[in-house]
């Protein structure tokens, strides 16, 4: 909590990224809070070596903007790139821009760096709703937004922005629609959300995304803290298909929770209904806006309606699919957890009326609270759209969540048999949907485990190699060595010894003589005076 | 006290030594009296130190060194007793007197053979450190640069492991190869000098105002690049640091991976900097230094993930950190190298006490492997707890005392190019992937080994050693200044001699920028240094 008020309230980059590694500490610490869980521990490394990459990023991207400005103060930043110094377009720029964004990606769990999100739900109910739904997720979203200076000369960066929040928008719902743990679903609705915030920042509605991101902390905390109740009085069920028939059991949770699922949902008059409206007019008006754009938002606006009324009637309508011998135990929830989700479901009602827009007749207070932060001309270009296209717009997204609504109302209240029949004939889909599209199997055969290959790799050709070439010397030292102990010891002391033993051989013969004997002597002198008196008798 | 204040520098020498001389007066079967009168010589030695925190005062406009303490030694080679200090080294010997008593302190129970030699070997070996360290007479300084490794030899080789005689060699033989072509570029320099001016001096100082030819510079940089490249180690040379690391005891990895590694990245900031400016500015060195510091801090990384022994896990770490440290001198920019001093510091401390934590969990279980322990963090919750603190100060978690040493160093290689900070930071990537690895292995989990249950959870000295390391991690993360304050003069006043180009430039402001034009990577590229003869250099 301290370090992401730090974040939110730093009013120079580093400051912020102290902010911004603070929560994620928090994070993996709370996610990792049931630690004797293997999942959960995994689930904490998970998600901090993952916005670990992201920082990395943003740091490289606070590093260029030093170099650049010579400023971290986002006041400075802007000025200077509110000065007209940089062109619209400038290469440095960009890459700051795109930097940023690498960081965002990792901490509101945006395509590719979003898969932390959905395991980081081993971690305590209250943690999610809080940290990894309302708050500390939204960061990337605050940052960007916060960044809107820069991101307006950079189109490029904008454009990546866009598409990556629409990408992981759709993305992301549609794994929501298979998902069977009541969290998960959660989960990956947050990460769609947080998608439909990049978007509006990517088509440089700020104001949009920011009022999103408002609206969006209330309706899905009260979702959180809600299922959590669920999972509460089902003793820790989490499995959706195990639950069913609970709105008289647990009237309050069921009521509050029908109000953020309405409000997520984009039904009129509740605050996701204008925030969501508010992007994708956004998204179709803006300069930076497309009908592609504008087109995979409403089709996500109608995935939306369907997961989300999915979730909700499995849960509350239909028979009860609760096993027995939890069945006695259901009760609601204490009121100290029922008062936050009456508090929340006021927010989920009314957030969004600060920002009722002009083509209803309001007028739209939250942007104009906005304005000072986010003075951009080239957005009074959209003013020139008439309402009645909003409007229309409007209702055409209201009338595809609605769609949405119908089938699952139809799948999971009517017809309970429907979902097994569509799940039946499209089953090869649906293994890939509900397994996440093996994203997370992909990135650990792709990274995780070539990363842990290539340090055993490594670690082999340091031990084989390296140490070994250390060794390989200290083995030719030593033969080396011994060589010259065997040429010493054979060669030059053995020339010696050669030398002695000639001289020994030479010697042997006069040795022979030296008996010490004296009678031998005697012997040889007799024997000499017998060979000279020989000579001369032989002589003369 | 005013001889206290001028000969400061030889009382804090001299402390360890002359504890070590009581020493040997004590009899080695009086086991507890050995062992207070170790830690109590140790504890002496952290006090006198203490002093230099009051009276280092880097406002004072004298010259860069402070605390000269000068007189002939040898008059006939010309060596001298000349000690001095800046802010680099008053940093290192705060690390080290600290270092020296906390290790000493954890040897507590873990030595019960051989106390008396333990202690004395640890005694003359802090001497030999700080030497190193207050050293500017060459001589002198390669004498206890060479006095170090034989308590270091013995320490390893007496009190460690199963293969502690193969490290003990292993260790002084390859930093001995390093030292002797230092040596040689020592000597090279002593007669060259000799040649030029007709003096013999090994005066650190005086040697530096001399104008050394490009060529002489060149040669003469190699020669001290092994030496000090061994040490630090850098890629290739590190493989005797894991095996030292691992067979070593407790006590002595802690200075060795505190202390002893430093003196390598010392000898590059103090001598060849400063002294060959051109050699260490030609682009050619920069950028083979700067891709084995690189190579150093992914591949030490890579290395040190697969490990299954923890101190060989830490001892990789190391060599990572350590990459990032001598980056950062190679940044030539004022940021990269007091970046680079601190995070010697840092690295000191994190790795000082992650390898206090190894020899805590070795003590309890004779063990260091890692699949051998698990969730200890439900035996042992205050051990738990620091260790969490410890490995996050590792990684460089703001607010803690690595990021801001990592920070800085990746600013100062920034300025120059972006292309290294963006190879470091895939550094910081991993290593925040093999400690939590490292953690969640041992500390996670369910404690199901019933040796594992049994444990004690950390006594009060045990506590003790640790804390003090995780005040000053809290200090220097939450509160850096007065620390670059210290740097900010000696740091600037090497940049002025080996890259002067950088204060020539004006640095980037974003007013002065033309609309639209790519913006220099870096206010002074390396590559202009050896152009530009440094100013300080005078014929």
């Amino acid at each position: 909590m301290f370090s992401m008020l730090v974040l939110v309230l730093a009013d120079n980059y580093l400051m912020m990224f102290v902010g911004w590694e603070g929560v994620g500490l928090c994070s993996y610490l709370l996610i990792g809070f049931y630690f004797h869980r293997q999942s959960a521990s995994d689930a904490g490394k998970k998600a901090f070596i993952v916005n670990r990459i992201g920082d990395a990023g943003f740091l490289l991207g606070v590093m260029l903007i030093t170099v650049t400005f010579g400023s971290l103060n986002f006041l400075e930043v802007t000025e200077a790139a509110r000065s007209g110094h940089f062109a619209v377009g400038d290469g440095v720029i960009t890459a700051i821009c795109i930097l940023l964004f690498v960081g965002a990606t990792g901490k509101s769990a945006q395509i590719p760096l979003y898969v932390w999100l959905p395991d980081a739900m081993e971690g305590p109910t209250p943690v999610s709703a809080l940290i990894h739904a309302a708050t500390m997720v939204t960061a990337g979203v605050y940052m960007v937004a916060r960044s809107n200076a820069l991101y307006v000369l950079a189109p490029t960066a904008l454009a990546l922005v866009a598409a990556i929040g629409a990408a992981t928008a759709i993305w992301a719902a549609s794994i929501g629609l298979a998902q069977n743990d009541i969290k998960r679903v959660l989960a990956y609705s947050t990460v769609s959300q947080l998608g439909y915030m990049f978007l509006a920042c990517g088509v440089a509605a700020f104001g949009a995304g920011i009022f999103h991101l408002m609206t969006h902390a209330f309706f899905k905390a009260l979702l959180f803290l809600g299922s959590g109740s669920v999972i509460h009085a089902l003793s820790g069920e989490q499995d959706m298909r195990k639950m069913g028939a609970l709105w008289g059991k647990i009237p309050t949770t069921a009521r509050t929770m029908l109000i953020a699922t309405l409000a997520i949902s984009g039904a009129p008059l509740l605050s996701g209904f204008f925030s969501k409206d508010e992007i994708l007019w956004q998204s179709f008006a803006s300069p930076y806006g497309s009908k592609i754009l504008w087109i995979i938002g409403v089709v996500t606006a109608g995935m939306t309606g369907f997961y989300m009324f999915r979730l909700f009637f499995l849960t509350f309508a239909g028979k009860s699919r609760v096993p027995h011998e939890v069945e006695h135990h259901i009760h609601e929830s204490p009121s100290s957890m029922t008062v936050p989700l009456i508090i929340l479901a006021a927010g989920a009602l009314g957030a969004g009326w600060i920002g009722w827009p002009k083509a209803l007749g309001g007028s739209n207070h939250f942007e104009h609270f906005l304005e000072p932060v986010f003075e951009n001309p080239a957005l009074r270009a959209a003013e020139h759209h008439t309402w009645s296209l909003e409007f229309g717009l409007m209702l055409s997204s209201v009338a595809v969540a609605a769609v949405g609504f119908y089938i699952a109302y139809r799948w999971y209240v009517k017809s309970p048999e429907t979902p097994e029949r569509v799940v039946a004939s499209v089953e090869p889909l649906y293994r890939v949907v509900l397994n996440k599209y093996y994203v997370d199997e992909l990135y650990d055969a792709l990274f995780v485990n070539r990363a842990k290959d290539l340090g055993d790799g490594l670690a082999a050709f340091d031990l084989g190699i390296v140490d070994g070439g250390v060794n390989g010397v200290g083995f030719t030292t030593r033969v080396t060595a011994e060589a010259s102990r065997l040429w010493d010891l054979w060669v030059i002391d053995g020339l010696v010894n050669v030398l002695a033993f000639v001289t020994k051989l030479l010697s042997y013969p006069a040795r022979i003589l030296q008996t010490g004997l004296v009678q031998a002597y005697a012997l040889l002198i007799v024997l000499g005076v017998l060979v000279f008196m020989g000579y001369y008798f032989l002589h003369f | 006290m005013q001889f206290f204040h001028n000969h400061i520098l030889s009382i804090i020498l001299f402390t360890p030594l002359l504890g070590l001389v009581v020493l040997l007066f004590i009899p080695g079967e009086k086991k507890d009296a050995v062992r207070w009168w170790g830690n109590i010589a140790m504890f002496a030695g952290f006090l006198v130190s203490l002093p230099l925190v009051f009276w280092f005062n880097s406002e004072a406009p004298d010259q860069q060194f402070k605390f000269i303490e000068r007189t002939d030694w040898i008059p006939s080679i010309g060596a001298q007793y000349f000690l001095g200090i800046d802010g680099i080294s008053f940093l290192l010997i705060m690390l080290t007197t600290v270092l020296g008593f906390l290790s000493v302190l954890s040897s507590w129970t873990a030595i019960q053979e051989r106390m008396k030699e333990y202690y004395a070997m640890f005694l003359l070996l802090q001497a030999g450190m700080l030497g190193v360290f207050m050293s500017l007479d060459f001589f002198l300084f390669y004498v206890f640069w060479e006095v170090m490794l034989v308590p270091m030899y013995f320490i390893i080789g007496v009190w460690g492991g199963p293969r502690k005689l193969y490290a003990a060699i292993k260790f002084f033989l390859y930093t001995l190869a390093g030292s002797v072509l230092m040596l040689l570029g020592i000597l090279t320099l002593y007669f060259r000098y000799h040649t030029d001016t007709g003096i013999y001096t090994f005066n650190v100082l005086t040697l530096m105002q001399h104008g050394w030819p490009a060529n002489l510079q060149f040669w003469v940089f190699w020669a001290f690049m092994v030496g000090f490249a061994i040490k630090v180690p850098m890629f290739p040379f590190h493989t005797w640091l894991p095996d030292a690391h691992v067979e070593a005891p407790t006590a002595g990895s802690v200075i060795l991976a505190g202390v002893l590694l430093k003196m390598g990245t010392y000898g590059f900031v103090r001598f060849s900097l400063p002294l060959l400016p051109q050699a260490s500015a030609s682009p050619a060195i920069v950028k083979v230094m700067v891709t084995l510091s690189i190579i150093a801090i992914i591949y030490g990384a890579l290395v040190s993930m697969m490990q299954r022994d923890m101190k060989k896990l830490i001892a990789y770490s190391s060599v990572s950190h350590l990459g990032f440290c001598t980056l950062g001198i190679f940044a030539l920019n004022p940021h990269g190298l007091s970046g680079s001093v601190l995070q010697q510091i840092n690295h000191g401390i994190s790795t000082g006490a992650l390898f206090l934590i190894v020899g805590l969990i070795y003590e309890r279980r004779h063990t260091r492997e890692i699949k051998e322990l698990s969730g200890l963090s439900n035996v042992m919750p205050v051990y738990a707890t620091l260790f969490m603190i410890v490995m996050l100060s590792s990684i460089g978690l703001p607010l803690l005392n690595g990021f801001i040493g990592e920070f800085t160093i990746l600013q100062g290689a920034f300025e120059v190019t972006w292309h290294w900070a963006a190879w470091a930071v895939v550094g910081i990537v991993l290593g925040a992937a093999y400690m939590l690895w490292l953690y969640q292995r041992t500390m996670f989990g369910t404690c199901d080994n019933p040796k594992n249950q049994i444990l004690k959870d950390l006594n009060l000295r045990e506590i003790v050693t640790l804390v003090p390391l995780v005040i000053w991690a809290f200090w220097i993360g939450l509160y850096p200044k007065p620390f670059f304050h210290v740097l900010e003069k000696p740091v600037a006043a090497i940049v002025q001699r080996v890259n002067p180009s950088f204060y020539a430039a004006a640095p980037a402001v974003s007013a002065a920028i033309p609309a639209g034009t790519p913006i220099p990577a870096a206010p002074a590229e390396p590559s202009s240094g050896p152009t530009n003869p440094a100013p300080g250099v005078a014929h």
